[in-house]
């Protein structure tokens, strides 16, 4: 239990209506989406509305040595935000505000709360876009995505979170704040500490202010949709797509399972005996899309799909990515349990990796279903099951396990945009062995000695 | 076993839930508090601890558990398909039966004041109103202003209370001369209470249409105020006396004008007297013919074009939950308004987003009503129209207090009060 008097600080600091103690309040903060995870309440929940009402929520912490857990809108897939030592869990949603547009830069100035979505419409306004967008653009926070170095759809040819971070302000475990990086594209002033926050899982600093990179709008897009009775012709079809040097902004496979789930769902219109679909989005200038969208249609076929849909207008566009959409909805609602993972491996080992998760599917008779970004590797098999049933529960961690093996035998990583949180610590060595966790652990003993920030998560404490 | 009887009813609903917070997308309470538990997902996870024994169900509980617009906004935004309408009806009703009418008896008291209010200036008329209620002139309703606070603030913008009821101003069957039909309308307590003029209206147009109307004297609450909040023996009482009102005087259809009302009739009535022997037959007997009007108006009997007379309106739609999403009904309302000569539909910026009335809601939590409606109001403001239609009564009345509050010049209708204005219109131009 926490200290009276911590939460009567806090309270001084924050006000009573942002400091929340009641219990039916606290156990709504006790999980995130990450699935069968234990939960854990926090001691007090605090909405802080600055840098220095942060800054001084991380000096009474200190002062007492109370846990802090930053969190945005509790989405993540790897148990970054859950209390697991309780302690004070900081939402940054209050900090919610677009603090400036510089169209001359190309830079949108945010506070963490700020979701996605919300930057995105903003940015249109102006023509221009923030290109990341996880599966959860309408929900996450700039904080979390930033914080996790989300990916999405479009990794392909826009990359990632960390790819449009231009400059953060930080909170440190000691409560001094710090700036670093800005407006300039280049910076080589000191080192890249806003590449080390940006993916730190709010372990090392909290964010409170972030300077992005917005691009203009590509002009048009158009999709092609390819069926595969073959899952190596669809890992060759990705090869050669990009050995012709097109570079499309999506390129999603669904493989036998999903197809299936997928279709009884939506009625798409997708072949139920398929082993793959591709579906590949080019966007840019009217003329450049014209030509690379004929080309993909081409390759394609050359490469052996069974068939070729090229959606001729939006609303065929929409069907198309109808699927696609629907594949995690489908999915979820088979059982009642979903555990979503995102190994990543080199994109030429698409196929390898398909068969791999086929076959532990197999081995533990279990339900798992792949789709995922093709274009960039990263994968995500889905396993369907009900965390109710612990025998089936033993084989999906099994399972897991062996899906990480398989990932990093392929020169994979362990995750490629959810991740490591309490989720995958435990399998950290296996991708960068004892001297690599033993390095992780150096920068965040630099950074936070005392493990106040986000603890138990990415780095164990001996 | 009915959501209404036991939480355990709902487990399987909640083991749907994967916590993936698509809810807080469009979660109107959620938007405004930023916290977790005015979300679907953290009232989910309330009930779940509840059910797991981790948590009991305590006065606090309950508090949470009217954090809900009961808007369906969630449900419709769910990748999992979990109906968090039945798991926020099962947790309130959970909450009467561990605590009594306790956790919410501030409803039930305000609602209780509220109808005593009605009764006793139904009783005195204009005497009461210059008491409780403060007119406001307004060129086209007859609007008031609470005088004094009972507990619901004074900023809310009410209508007048009709001089006399619907029911009693209206024979109890409206006869017309060639009958195709025989419809009996179910008006509910704001029709009847304060909008007649939307009362009237659905009557012209039945009317008009060679319907027969009859309007059971018998006929009393939908009992909706009481389910949604837990109080499942009131709302069950209900039923059964609508249930008998109406098979006394039987019809070939039934027809609403509010979504409440159509939800009890098509939905909730059922499901709350499935296990009794002899209501149970009679509430699905209803509920395969009941209709909202505009929904009657397009599928049933297609209404007459001819005879429409010109009516020159900019016109928004605001589509209220429980019509939109609960009986997904949205395409007719707006094709009935395009139908009309003259008029123009402009749509607002997310016209299914909750307008915050909720019933009971904007009682129990009027700050948080205004502030849901304020972004509402605004969205309305945007389209440059001069009448916002709408398919419900209680949807009315907030939109009514929001433009009134905001000073803009906006007439709140029924999108039937439209039609009916077309038909009079056609009359006076053949004339
Ligand atoms: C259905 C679904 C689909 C998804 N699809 C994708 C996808 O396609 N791609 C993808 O990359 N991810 C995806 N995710 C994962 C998740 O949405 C992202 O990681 C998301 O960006 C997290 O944002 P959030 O605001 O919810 O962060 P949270 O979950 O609240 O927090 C994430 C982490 O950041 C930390 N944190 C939060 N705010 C701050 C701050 N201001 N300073 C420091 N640390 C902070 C937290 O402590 C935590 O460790 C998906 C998740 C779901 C449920
Ligand atoms: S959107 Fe559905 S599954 Fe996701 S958290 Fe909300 S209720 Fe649960
Ligand atoms: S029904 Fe509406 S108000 Fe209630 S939780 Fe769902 S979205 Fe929020």
């Amino acid at each position: 239990m926490l200290a009276r008097e911590v939460v009567e600080e806090l309270i001084q600091v924050l006000g009573r209506e942002n400091v929340l103690t009641e219990q039916e309040d606290l156990l709504t903060y006790a999980y995130d989406a990450t699935a069968a995870l234990k939960h854990q309440k926090p001691d007090v929940v605090v909405s802080p509305i600055s840098t220095e009402q942060v800054a001084e929520v991380v000096k009474i912490a200190q002062r007492h040595q109370v846990p802090i857990y930053p969190r945005g809108s509790g989405t993540n897939l790897s148990g970054g935000t859950v209390p697991i030592q309780g302690g004070i869990v900081l939402s940054m949603l209050n900090l919610n505000k677009i603090l400036e547009f510089d169209q001359d830069n190309l830079t949108a100035t945010v506070q963490p709360g700020v979701i996605i979505q919300t930057l995105n419409d903003e940015a249109a306004k102006h023509g221009l876009i923030y290109p990341p967008d996880p599966g959860t653009v309408t929900t996450a926070t700039m904080g979390g995505s930033v914080s996790e170095c989300s990916g999405g759809l479009r990794g392909l040819k826009y990359g990632v979170t960390k790819h449009y971070i231009m400059g953060l302000t930080i909170v440190l475990a000691n409560g001094k704040v710090i700036r670093w990086g800005g407006k300039t594209v280049k910076n080589v002033t000191g080192y890249d500490l806003v590449a080390l926050f940006t993916g730190a899982e709010g372990t090392l600093g909290i964010i409170t202010e972030m300077i992005v990179k917005l691009i203009p709008a590509p002009e048009t897009r158009k999709s092609v949709l390819g069926v595969f009775d073959n899952l190596d012709k669809a890992g060759n079809a990705i090869a050669a797509i990009i050995r012709n040097k097109i570079i499309p902004a999506t390129l999603e496979i669904m493989d036998n399972v999903t197809i299936q789930t997928v279709e009884h769902f939506v009625h798409a219109g997708l072949p139920l005996n398929a082993e793959a679909v591709l579906l590949c989005e080019v966007d840019g200038y009217k003329e450049v899309v014209e030509r690379e969208s004929v080309l993909v249609e081409r390759i394609l076929q050359e490469e052996g799909a069974v068939e070729v849909k090229v959606a001729k207008n939006d609303q065929e566009r929409d069907l198309l990515w109808l699927a696609r959409r629907s594949a995690l909805p489908a999915l979820a609602q088979k059982r009642p349990t979903t555990v979503l993972e995102d190994a990543t491996v080199p994109r030429s080992k698409i196929p390898d990796m398909l068969k791999i998760v086929r076959k532990i599917a197999d081995k533990y008779n279990l339900q798992i279903a792949t789709f995922g970004h093709a274009g960039d590797g990263n994968l995500h098999p889905t396993i369907l099951t009900d965390v109710r049933d612990e025998d089936e529960m033993k084989r999906v961690h099994l399972a897991v396990d062996e899906i990480f093996h398989g990932a990093i035998a392929l020169g994979g990583t362990l995750s490629g945009e959810h991740g490591i949180g309490v989720a995958k610590m435990d399998f950290l060595s296996l991708e960068f062995g004892e001297a690599g966790v033993e390095a992780l652990k150096a920068i965040k003993e630099a950074l936070d000695p005392n493990y106040m920030l986000n603890p138990g998560k990415i780095v164990r404490r001996d | 076993m009915s959501v209404y009887d036991s939480l355990d009813s709902i487990n399987e609903e909640l083991h749907k839930c994967m916590k993936c917070g698509n809810c807080q997308a469009v979660c109107p309470i959620y938007k405004e508090t930023r916290q977790e538990v005015g979300v679907a997902r953290g009232k989910i996870s309330l009930a779940e601890f509840i059910l797991s024994g981790e948590a009991e169900m305590t006065e606090g509980m309950a508090e949470r558990f009217s954090l809900c617009t009961t808007c369906m906004a969630c449900n419709q935004n769910c990748p999992c398909g979990v109906r968090f309408d039945k798991i926020i009806l099962a947790a309130r009703a959970e909450a009467v039966r561990k605590k009594g009418l306790h956790p919410v008896k501030k409803i039930a008291f305000t609602a209780l004041k509220m109808q005593r209010l009605f009764d006793f200036g139904m009783k005195t008329g204009s005497v009461f109103q210059g008491v409780a209620l403060k007119h406001l002139p307004h060129k086209s309703d007859r609007l008031a202003r609470m005088r004094f606070d009972i507990g619901i603030g004074t900023e809310k913008v009410f209508p007048m209370l009709a001089k006399r009821p619907l029911r009693s101003e209206l024979p109890e069957v409206v006869k017309v001369k060639n009958p195709k039909m025989r419809v009996a309308f179910f008006t509910g307590c704001m029709i009847n209470y304060f909008y007649t003029d939307i009362g009237k209206a659905v009557v012209e147009v039945l009317t008009e249409n060679d319907i027969e109307v009859v309007i059971p004297r018998g006929q009393g609450c939908c009992g909706i105020p009481a389910s949604v909040n837990g109080d499942t023996v009131s709302a069950r009482a209900l039923a059964r006396r609508n249930l008998r009102a109406f098979e006394r005087l039987g019809a070939d259809a039934l027809v609403v004008a509010c979504s409440s009302g159509g939800t009890a009739w098509k939905h909730v009535f059922m499901e709350l007297l499935e296990n009794d022997p002899e209501f149970s037959t009679l509430a699905k007997k209803w509920s395969e013919k009941s209709y909202d009007i505009s929904e009657f108006l397009i599928h049933k009997v297609p209404f007459k074009k001819e005879g429409l007379g010109r009516v020159d309106r900019k016109v928004t739609y605001h589509d209220p939950c429980h019509l939109n999403r609960g009986q997904g009904i949205n395409k007719e309302p707006r094709e009935i308004l395009k139908s009309i000569p003259g008029v123009e539909l402009i749509e607002m910026k997310e016209p299914g987003r909750c307008c915050g009335m909720a019933g009971s809601f904007s009682l129990v939590h009027p700050d948080l009503s205004v502030k849901i409606s304020d972004r509402k109001i605004a969205d309305i403001s945007q389209t440059q129209t001069n009448t916002v239609a709408t398919g419900c009564p209680a949807c009315r009345l907030q939109l009514q207090s929001g433009v009134e509050n905001a000073g803009i010049q906006e007439q709140v209708m029924h999108t039937v009060q439209i039609l009916a204005e077309s038909y009079r219109a056609g009359k006076k131009g053949s004339k």
